[in-house]
């Protein structure tokens, strides 16, 4: 039976791309391995590998054809010994006898490319409530959570020679979340620095200059893997300011992706704010739009304390305006009030807003009206603002991934019952991610992170609705 | 960098104030040849791996599979010969994410294995764990592990259990060379030795850690010495000649086993594909690439042998293909149709 290449995919999410070059023509043999042809999607060029053997019959769509959508029949191989004219002109072949060539090839390494799409705008019109230094006028542009935090860091390194950044893949490869390109071309070796698997050993490395007054930014792939390095950044970094009586500190970033990616299992999806929250010594730093990005990190960065900077791989490629300001720096410390609203208060950070941002706009058509804070830094914590925001509104909910024991929201019911029991209508209710290791299946993996129904029950349960 | 630079110690540095004789990392000059029945074993088992690995790269390209897949292609002789050198369901074997070839040699059912990559209820962790996250009690087989360098001290763990259970197995530990360079590694080592724990550390060089060249992330890029310090043999095998690696697992499992500690393994051999679907592996040549392909490839190897001795004929060997093909199709299609774990198994096996 005649073999049907299919458009491949580089991700679950990928619908279509441009079939860029055919390098096998019709009456080609092919055998597995065989780069058949070149695909390009806005992320990358990949390769589509032969897997099976035979000679290409009809080549079905044209070379530059571009929204080639992903599983359409792309060329028909004649296996060994089958009629090649036969083959050329047979019907599709059912679904499951299909086989699409092996995609190779997007943007990051490690990084599953369905959290790489762009995301298509932000999932709703946010509005980034300028913070009181942006004064009347300013132009916003539309940038992305990587884009920033490229520019946060190019900015400082190009203010303060002892700015450096480490990490692994962050030099030659660009980063493998492509965070740090083109920082190696701009700065050069001396201050991008490549190093080998050893999480622990150039955390403790990095603090020991931080200690000796350079300002290093050290990359971790991802937040699972500073787990290598904990002792280093509670016990070296967090304490040594205090142990010393004030005299060394450690002016130091360690930043990267924290949280679950897509279907990346257990051991790759966690999420740390509680952690480096519970340390005294830290502080703790988690943005949700571009522009928070942007200012939080060039202010991490000037920071004289380790600063937890806590990035999330799926909001990468989300867009928000950013504020076109020379030198844009916003205090850490500091939570912003998203959207003012009357009836209940409304707590998250990081991708924890973007449930609480769809639930908060379909709880509005409802006639429910949500006041919603971001965080934007844990520690130090800006309870104030959650508190004046609950005096107002009597009722509370938070939102955040991260396990429901001695999570922010818990820490938040807490500092709520001792300093605002009075103005209290309901209990705060904390919706979490389920309190289980993160699974692989798709079906569970969705279970397993909160959604936008459970903020809103939430929201409903507390107003009594 | 100077760091980058200032590189110290290469493979002909001289190998002054060595502890013991039996630290070396000559290559052996012969390799003795294998017989009929195990050129054949070993053609089916690296083909059954490289086709198995085709098809889940395909399948993560109709978005069957999900999150990362690190495939084995090009390694394949890494673990036939090393699973020819122990004794399969009592011997223990631990490695990386990369971990789909380690299975399959071990015994697990291709169907189970797929299973588990497209999360389905039938895979070996009832699809809660991924193509990382795999095990089999039964196999001996301990995973598949996603943090760079952990099962490391796992390994050396299930070899202590071997000597306080006092009996004669011997657990292998895969590691790549870009784990090569975690800590953990060394403790692991100092351990092993100093209790004479019975391990293979079985240092996969592939020459890349994702897009980091051995040369780039190490100051020791000979492998097999990094056991100098602690008296721990090693040596380099030719990981594209499944015979050498063959030859040289025998070796170490019977060192193992004899009860002289551990020994490390440095297998150079290469991964054709990225490091992941999603790595466009620019950081090396096509040439590079092409090349291992077209002069080294291990399942190339045995086939030509298995021509030129007259032991299989072109149509044995297109059965042989397609018998195997089918074993995958057939994992492919069992993957794709079983249902996805119950939504109760959200909260199952937290703790017993
Ligand atoms: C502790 C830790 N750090 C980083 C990573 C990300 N990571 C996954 S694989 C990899 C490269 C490992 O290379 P190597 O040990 O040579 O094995 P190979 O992939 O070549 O088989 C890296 C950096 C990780 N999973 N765990
Ligand atoms: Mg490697």
């Amino acid at each position: 039976m005649p073999i049907d290449i299919l458009m491949p995919a580089l991700s679950p999410t990928m619908e279509e791309g441009t079939l860029s070059k055919w390098l096998k023509k019709e009456g080609d043999k092919v055998k597995s391995g065989d780069v058949i042809a070149e695909i390009e999607t806005d992320k990358a060029t990949m390769e589509v590998e032969a897997v099976d053997e035979g000679t290409i019959a009809k080549l079905l769509v044209a070379e530059g054809t571009e929204n080639v959508k992903v599983n359409t029949r792309i060329a028909v191989i004649a296996a060994d010994g089958e009629d090649v004219s036969a083959a050329a002109s047979e019907k599709p072949a059912a679904q499951a006898a299909a086989a699409p060539a092996a995609a190779k090839a997007p943007a990051a390494a490690e990084a599953p490319a369905s959290t790489q799409a762009p995301v298509a705008a932000a999932p709703i019109a946010i509005q980034v409530a300028a913070d009181p230094a942006i004064p009347e006028g300013t132009t916003f542009v539309s940038t992305t959570v990587r884009e920033a935090l490229r520019d946060a860091m190019a900015e400082e390194m190009r203010r303060d020679p002892d700015v450096f950044v480490m990490g692994e893949e962050v030099a030659e490869y660009q980063g493998a979340y492509k965070i740090t390109q083109g920082l190696l071309q701009e700065f050069g070796e001396d201050r991008i620095i490549d190093t080998p698997i050893t999480e622990h050993g150039f955390a403790g490395l990095a603090t020991g200059a931080a200690l000796a007054g350079l300002r290093p930014i050290v990359e971790f792939m991802t937040f699972n893997f500073a787990m290598q390095a904990i002792d280093q950044i509670i016990n070296s970094a967090a304490k040594t300011l205090y142990m010393s009586g004030g005299q060394l500190g450690a002016p130091i970033v360690f930043r990267g992706p924290n949280g679950a990616a897509a279907r990346v299992g257990a051991q790759h999806s966690q999420d740390f704010s509680s952690w480096y929250s519970h340390i005294p010594g830290l502080k703790v730093v988690v943005p949700y739009t571009a522009a928070d990005a942007k200012g939080l990190l060039k202010a991490a960065i000037r920071d004289p304390n380790p600063v937890i900077f806590l990035e999330n791989e799926i909001l990468y490629g989300h867009s928000f305006d950013v504020p076109q300001i020379e030198d844009f720096v916003l205090p850490i410390g500091k939570a912003r009030i998203h959207k003012v609203g009357k009836d209940v208060t409304v707590v998250s950070f990081g991708i924890g807003m973007t449930y609480a941002t769809k639930a908060v706009a379909e709880l509005a058509e409802q006639g429910i009206d949500c006041e919603l804070i971001d965080l934007r830094t844990l520690r130090p914590l800006d309870i104030d603002t959650v508190i004046e925001s609950v005096k107002k509104t009597g009722r509370c909910v938070t939102v955040e991934e991260g396990w429901p024991q001695n999570s922010i929201g818990s820490h938040i019911a807490s500092e709520l019952m001792e300093k605002a029991f009075d103005f209290l209508d309901a209990p705060v209710l904390k919706v979490t991610g389920k309190d289980v290791p993160m699974p692989y299946a798709a079906n569970l993996e969705k279970l397993a992170l909160p959604n936008v129904g459970e903020v809103v029950a939430a929201v409903k349960a507390v107003t009594y609705r | 960098m100077a760091v980058a630079k200032a590189k110290v110690g290469s493979k002909s540095a001289p190998a002054a104030g060595r502890k013991t004789a039996a630290v070396k990392s000559a290559r052996p000059a012969t390799v003795d040849n294998f017989s009929k029945e195990q050129e054949l074993f070993a053609y089916r088992e690296m083909l059954l791996i490289r086709r198995f690995e085709e098809k889940a790269g395909q399948m993560y390209g109709m978005g069957l599979i999900g999150g990362f897949c690190h495939l084995y292609i090009g390694q394949e002789a890494v673990v036939v010969g090393m699973q020819m050198a122990i004794r399969t369901g009592e011997d223990q074997t631990i490695t990386s994410y990369r971990d789909h070839g380690h299975m399959l040699v071990a015994g697990m059912d291709p169907n189970g294995v797929m299973a588990e990559l497209t999360g389905r209820r039938s895979g070996y962790s009832h699809g809660k764990g991924g193509s990382m996250h795999m095990f089999s009690i039964e196999k001996q087989f301990f995973g598949g592990n996603g943090i760079v360098g952990a099962q490391v001290s796992l390994g050396t763990g299930l070899a202590f259990a071997n000597r306080y259970r006092k009996n004669d197995q011997v657990c292998l530990t895969y590691f790549g060379d870009g784990a090569a360079n975690q800590g953990q590694v060394y403790e692991s080592f100092n351990m092993a030795q100093l209790w004479k724990l019975p391990v293979v550390y079985v240092i996969e060089n592939n020459r890349y850690a994702m897009g980091t060249s051995v040369s780039r992330s190490s100051a020791q890029t000979d492998f097999s010495r990094r056991g100098v310090s602690f008296g721990i043999p090693g040596e380099k095998v030719d990981g594209m000649d499944v015979r050498a690696v063959k030859a040289a697992g025998d070796k170490a499992v019977a060192w193992c086993r004899a009860g002289k500690g551990p020994y490390i393994l440095e297998i150079e051999t290469y991964r054709y594909r990225g490091h992941s679907m999603s790595d466009p592996a620019k950081y090396r040549s096509k040439d590079e690439v092409q090349k291992m392909r077209n002069e080294h490839d291990p399942i190339e190897q045995v086939r030509a042998r298995l021509l030129e001795k007259g032991w299989a004929t072109e149509d044995d060997l297109k059965k042989f293909d397609a018998e195997v093909r089918e074993i995958v199709n057939n994992a492919a299609e069992f993957a794709t149709n079983d249902p996805e774990p119950d939504v109760s198994e959200l909260w199952t096996d937290i703790v017993k």
